[in-house]
């Protein structure tokens, strides 16, 4: 229980359902001071109902949320928060830096206008009505509004989806200087390389269960093979039939082999292929990892 | 002594952010509907054009009709804002997601209903000031001073009932769907309780259950404030419209809060 209270946010025994749907079947999960924590896993996994209950949007059927110790449906406990939620229009007819205004005056200890325009890139934004908007930039006022009040805890529901890649690299620079600042975020996504790219911890979610949590180099442990690809005349038939090869792939004359011990096939394929070219080994990227731990929990 | 007076520094600064967040509440949901024109107009001009062609040119120079029809279009004009303003905004914005933004971001919990209870409270005073002077300037509506005003008075508090019934519709129903809603309580509920012409020539069943609708009772208010015939006591009325607007709020309230 001491845990639970030094995390900013914390889920215990969390089961909610939507009619005969069990959306959360018992989840734990806690929130880290300053820590990146991204929420992966399929549509319908239970990502968003987890935020929802650690925001006090939803109420658990059993367990509990807190949000730095409080009940999260307190004010006082969100005043610490930003939040960008993932289907959300904002009013058409107002114009971003009237947003801005507006979602400032929730805060009792607003982030100051040009620190908020500098970390999301609103600047050149501020007189255009939301709905003249394209969606990146209305993604980016999204991400303005909720660094409006000093937070310690940032929930972002998939926050560079429509973004470009200049957009959506601005904000993964803004996410790390906030928490640079200390201020830790929860993120969920469906783009693999943002979680690779920034989060701390992972955790994973099918069907209303937590499958694995831990750093990204330790989902990536759990896929033991690695990646070995090459140019060679070898039959991919035969190198199948080699011990701890997994599978093997041909495209054209690229040899794609899956193993757990790629030493011993590297070996073994420069001794039969001497005329064997563009030999590489890669370790799982987390996408495979995801592949691998779902269909495990399957 | 000290401590005593930071706190309560401290909870003044609270109470003028309180204050400041509802006041900008309020001013960025008047810009919002200044700026959708195609909402503001049609709901500003429908009741006094229905007042114009009903209450005005179907009338002839009948002084008591008169009177009772400018009280009674009064509060036909001010359930609009309320009914309109709650139930197709709120379903609209509920839809949108924005509902469940400001409820996280953290707004002041009741900034949002106030704004709207401003913004319906406004749009009602505009329509019964744009009715009065039809009434004086086409009918020949005469009431002393204090009776204009009380008339505007109860016009203008008035709207709230149905701010809470469009709240209840718009915790509820489809933003596509909340306008033909809206009109199906709007209209049929004005005509039953004698808003376009009285209960007594309209069949004795519908004066019988005229009790049951708020906009009956805001009628009998307006028409004691002018000193005209009305039936039953003000407390009542009064009585009836504070119950009413609390069971909507307290219904609407649990309804939001599973809405998301």
């Amino acid at each position: 229980m001491g845990d639970a209270v030094e995390n900013v946010a914390q889920l215990s025994a969390a089961v909610k359902r939507y009619g005969s749907t069990l959306a959360l079947a018992g989840v734990d999960l806690g929130v880290r001071r300053g820590e990146i924590l991204a929420l992966l896993g399929p549509n319908g996994a239970g990502k968003t109902t987890a935020i929802s209950l650690l925001l006090g949007l939803l109420r658990a059927d059993s367990g509990e949320a807190r949000l730095f110790g409080m009940d999260p449906a307190l004010r006082v406990a969100r005043q610490r928060t930003g939040v960008m939620l993932q289907n959300t229009s904002l009013p058409d007819t107002l114009r971003v830096g009237e947003l801005i205004d507006l979602f400032r005056s929730y805060y009792a200890r607003p982030r100051t206008v040009a620190d908020i325009i500098a970390l999301s890139g609103v600047g050149d934004l501020l007189d255009r009505r939301y709905a003249q908007l394209s969606g990146g930039q209305q993604r980016r006022t999204q991400f303005a509004l909720a660094i409006c009040g000093c937070a310690e805890l940032l929930f972002l529901d998939e926050p560079t989806t429509g973004l470009d890649i200049e957009a959506r690299e601005t904000m993964w620079r803004a996410i790390r200087r906030l928490v640079d600042e200390g201020c830790a975020v929860v993120l969920t996504t469906h783009y693999l390389e943002e979680a690779e790219a920034l989060a701390d911890r992972v955790v994973m979610i099918a069907k209303g269960r937590i499958v694995a949590a831990g750093s990204v180099s330790d989902m990536r442990a759990r896929v033991a093979s690695r990646r070995v690809r090459c140019v060679s005349t070898l039959a991919p038939d035969a190198i199948a039939g080699w011990p701890d090869v997994r599978s093997v792939a041909r495209d054209g004359e690229r040899m794609d082999i899956v193993t757990d011990k790629a030493e011993a096939v590297v070996l073994r394929l420069l001794q039969e292929d001497a005329a064997l070219k563009e030999l590489e080994v890669v370790r799982a990227g987390l996408a495979d990892a995801f592949v691998e731990i779902t269909r495990e929990a399957a | 002594m000290k401590t005593t007076a930071m706190s309560v520094s401290m909870r003044n600064d609270a109470l003028g952010d309180t204050v400041r967040a509802y006041a900008l509440e309020a001013k960025y949901e008047f810009l919002r509907v200044l700026r959708t024109p195609a909402f503001a107009i049609p709901s500003l001009l429908f009741p006094p054009l229905f007042y114009l062609l009903f209450g005005v040119l179907l009338n002839h120079g009948n002084s008591a009709a008169a009177h009772y029809l400018f009280a009674t279009y009064s509060v036909f004009g001010v359930m609009a804002p309320g009914l309109f303003g709650f139930g197709v905004a709120v379903a609209t914005e509920r839809e949108r997601g924005l509902l469940a933004l400001k409820r996280v971001a953290p707004m002041p919990p009741g900034a949002y209903l106030a704004a709207k209870m401003v913004m319906a409270m406004a749009f009602a005073a505009i329509i019964y000031l744009m009715l009065a002077i039809m009434a004086a300037s086409l009918c020949d509506v005469r009431l002393a001073l204090a009776q204009w005003l009380g008339l505007g008075l109860i016009a203008i508090s008035g709207v709230l009932p149905f701010c809470a019934l469009g709240l209840v519709i718009g915790s509820r129903a489809n933003a596509a769907a909340s306008p033909a809603i809206v009109n199906f309580i709007y209209l049929p509920m004005a005509f039953l309780s004698g808003l376009w012409m009285p209960l007594s020539m309209l069949p004795k069943f519908i004066g019988d259950i005229a009790v049951l609708w708020p906009p009956y009772h805001l009628a009998q208010l307006a028409l004691a404030a002018m000193g005209r015939e009305h039936a039953g006591s003000a407390t009542m009325h009064v009585a009836f419209l504070v119950a009413f607007t609390a069971i909507c709020f307290a219904l609407a309230k649990r309804w939001l809060a599973r809405a998301t």
